[in-house]
């Protein structure tokens, strides 16, 4: 159903942009095995399943989003399981609300992988390939920007950093456990657009560059200012 | 002359002004710490290239922060020179005595020394033993490790080992360089100033000055590896790979490089490298005193290809500066340099010397895949490998050890 009336509305809350840095920090645990891949996968800190399935969004934000994660480029390219390593590209992160929950699916795909195909686990890779199990750890931090409108949030989105853009959509989401982003949860309690919220939401922003994200959620909050409705 | 330190502001022109109000609003969290980082040379070398360049900009971001020199003997160098090489893995012994002046040249200097820096950054082996003294300063000591331990001499990390487990943190270029210890270990990539002498950008006409003034003739396209006469870099593996290249590819051959005053064994190299080079018109070999920032920016702009064909790296900044510079890189894939060139991608990498050749050889023979591999390099050093991001993690880390969380909000 289209909203045609356009949105002028003045959140009592405005939305307040925050940024986030992280710089890494080795676990001193590595792997050249798949068996000791998976003894390590299911103990490590949830930050080190955080930053292996997400540093690359930044470090790589020039490239298409081609690169899902750290450990299948490891399976599919040190290790040689070119099956496991597609079955770890195609877990889709989105679909996970807690790292919890997404370390016990990265674990489900690698032991079924371990069972189909035992012989696997006599490969060694050589020291110089081992998995090394790294853990971001982040700072996050207010920006000046802040908006109480939907004109005004379309303003600061352009200019703010994609660090800013990462840590509402990425960090809070999955590692501060919010359950959805940042930017869905203020359209629809904030400004009372819970359309726009909802296509947001539907975003799968793993699948896009950062500036790509920005630019998607920019063109549907432009659609929604010029009277458009569901965004 | 020490070159005049860049602003902060200077800096946006390269990675953009967002960045250093970043840098600024994390600075002001610190709220003036006082910072202290302690080296053993204060020129030559990758690490006081770097604290030359960062220091100034800890002191513009409102951060009191000195850099301190160790003072050593020679014994005392030739002692950390064994240690540095055997923490690469190269058979070195070590006698009673070595540990000896060791020591002593540590506690010589902790005499001297006020230590009271609220986060005190120790940088490698040789002042390491300062360590023992923090409990007098207080404050949050770190250790910098720039070299890649993941393979020492058992009797030389053992040694060491006993210090650094004595600090808050350390701090390795990659988690393939660390070793396991029981304090945290943070992982920070070293940088290149964009701005430094030896990084702007230079005209058509200074480099052409800097060319004729060291006499490098240009009537033949240039491969060019700049490092300190070390054995580790290789010198004479580049001068046979270059005699393969030349057997179907007429080109000219720079070798270039200074010593560090840390460093005893470069003039034994050096006379090495000349021998093997014998007579060569087509191999000059440059040693250029302390400084010659402009002249090495220079002759890598002027390079057809840039080599770094070590045996053993740390993360290899000579590479990082060639890559930021859009040249085809042709290096080992030893330390940081796999972290830093893609293969066939942002560079080639090699194993050998035969394969060094074939690259060279490849990528003179191709000068539209040599640019295609240039300007990708620059753009991975511009995300990656620039002052401003050092300058930045070194904040974070600070807050990161004051808050001790994963995640800390301002």
């Amino acid at each position: 159903m289209e909203n045609r009336v356009v949105p002028m509305k003045q959140a009592e809350h405005p939305f307040h942009f925050y940024a986030r840095q992280s710089i890494q920090e080795s676990t001193g645990w590595r792997a050249v095995t798949l068996p000791q891949f998976l003894k390590y996968l299911r103990i490590v800190p949830g930050s080190v399943i955080y930053h292996h399935t997400h540093h690359y969004l930044q470090q790589h934000q020039f490239l298409s989003p081609e690169p899902p994660n750290d450990f299948s480029y490891w399976a599919f390219q040190s290790l040689g399981a070119r099956r496991l390593g597609e079955r770890l590209a195609s877990i889709s992160t989105i679909e996970f609300d807690t790292i919890r929950s997404l370390r016990e699916e990265i674990v489900r795909v690698v032991e079924e992988h371990l069972r189909a195909h035992p012989l696997v686990r006599l490969r060694i890779v050589p020291v110089e390939e081992a998995f090394y199990f790294v853990k971001a750890v982040t700072v996050v931090f207010p920006t000046p920007y802040t908006a109480r409108s939907l004109k005004e949030f379309s303003e600061r989105l352009e200019s703010v950093t994609i660090d800013s853009l990462y840590f509402h959509i990425f960090e809070a989401r999955l590692r501060l456990e919010r359950g959805e982003n940042d930017f869905s949860r203020w359209f629809e309690t904030g400004l009372g657009e819970p359309e726009l919220a909802r296509a947001v939401r539907a975003l799968d922003p793993y699948t896009h560059t950062m500036e790509e994200l920005r630019g998607t959620i920019l063109r549907l909050v432009r659609r929604r200012l010029e009277g458009g409705g569901d965004a | 002359m020490p070159e005049a330190a860049p602003l902060l502001e200077d800096y946006g022109v390269v990675v953009g002004s967002q960045m250093i109000d970043e840098l600024k609003f994390l600075a002001d969290r610190l709220g003036g710490r006082r910072v202290q980082h302690i080296n053993s040379t204060a020129q030559g070398g990758g690490v006081a290239e770097i604290l030359n360049r960062l220091i100034p900009l800890f002191n513009q971001l409102g951060l009191d922060t000195r850099w301190e020199v160790l003072e050593g003997n020679a014994p005392f160098f030739e002692m950390t020179k064994k240690v540095h090489n055997a923490l690469h893995g190269e058979p070195e012994r070590f006698s009673r005595k070595d540990f000896r002046v060791y020591l002593e040249c540590n506690a010589e200097n902790l005499k001297r020394l006020t230590l009271d820096g609220d986060a005190v950054f120790i940088h490698d082996p040789q002042p390491a033993a300062f360590v023992e003294s923090r409990r007098k300063w207080g404050g949050r000591w770190v250790w910098r490790c720039h070299v890649d331990v993941s393979a020492p001499q058992m009797n030389a990390w053992r040694f060491l080992e006993r210090f650094i487990n004595r600090f808050d943190a350390a701090i390795f270029s990659a988690p393939q360089f660390a070793q396991r210890l029981s304090i945290r270990q943070f992982l920070i990539a070293p940088s290149i100033d964009p701005l430094s002498e030896k990084n702007r950008e230079l005209t058509t006409e200074e480099v052409d000055r800097a060319m004729d003034q060291l006499q490098i003739p240009r009537d033949k396209p240039i491969v060019t590896q700049v490092s300190r006469f070390d054995r580790l870099k290789d010198p004479v593996g580049v001068i046979e790979a270059f005699r393969i290249v030349k057997k179907s590819v007429d080109a000219r051959l720079v070798l270039a490089g200074g010593g560090a005053s840390d460093d005893p064994e470069g003039a034994e190299v050096l006379a090495q490298v000349r021998q093997r080079a014998g007579n060569d018109p087509d191999i000059l070999i440059l040693e250029l005193p302390p400084g010659s920032n402009l002249q090495i920016n220079a002759i890598q702009r002027a390079s057809a290809v840039v080599v770094q064909k070590s045996l053993r790296e740390g993360f290899a900044l000579t590479v990082t500066e060639a890559l930021w510079k859009g040249k085809p890189v042709v290096a080992s894939a030893v330390g940081g340099i796999p972290l830093q060139i893609a293969h066939k991608y942002g560079g080639m990498l090699c194993h050998s010397v035969e394969g060094a050749a074939h690259r060279i050889k490849q990528l003179l023979n191709s000068p539209g895949f040599a640019e295609r591999l240039g300007k990708n390099g620059r753009e991975h050093v511009r995300q990656n490998f620039l002052l401003t991001r050092h300058l930045k993690e070194y904040l974070l880390l600070m807050l990161a050890l004051e808050s001790g969380q994963d995640v800390t909000f301002l």
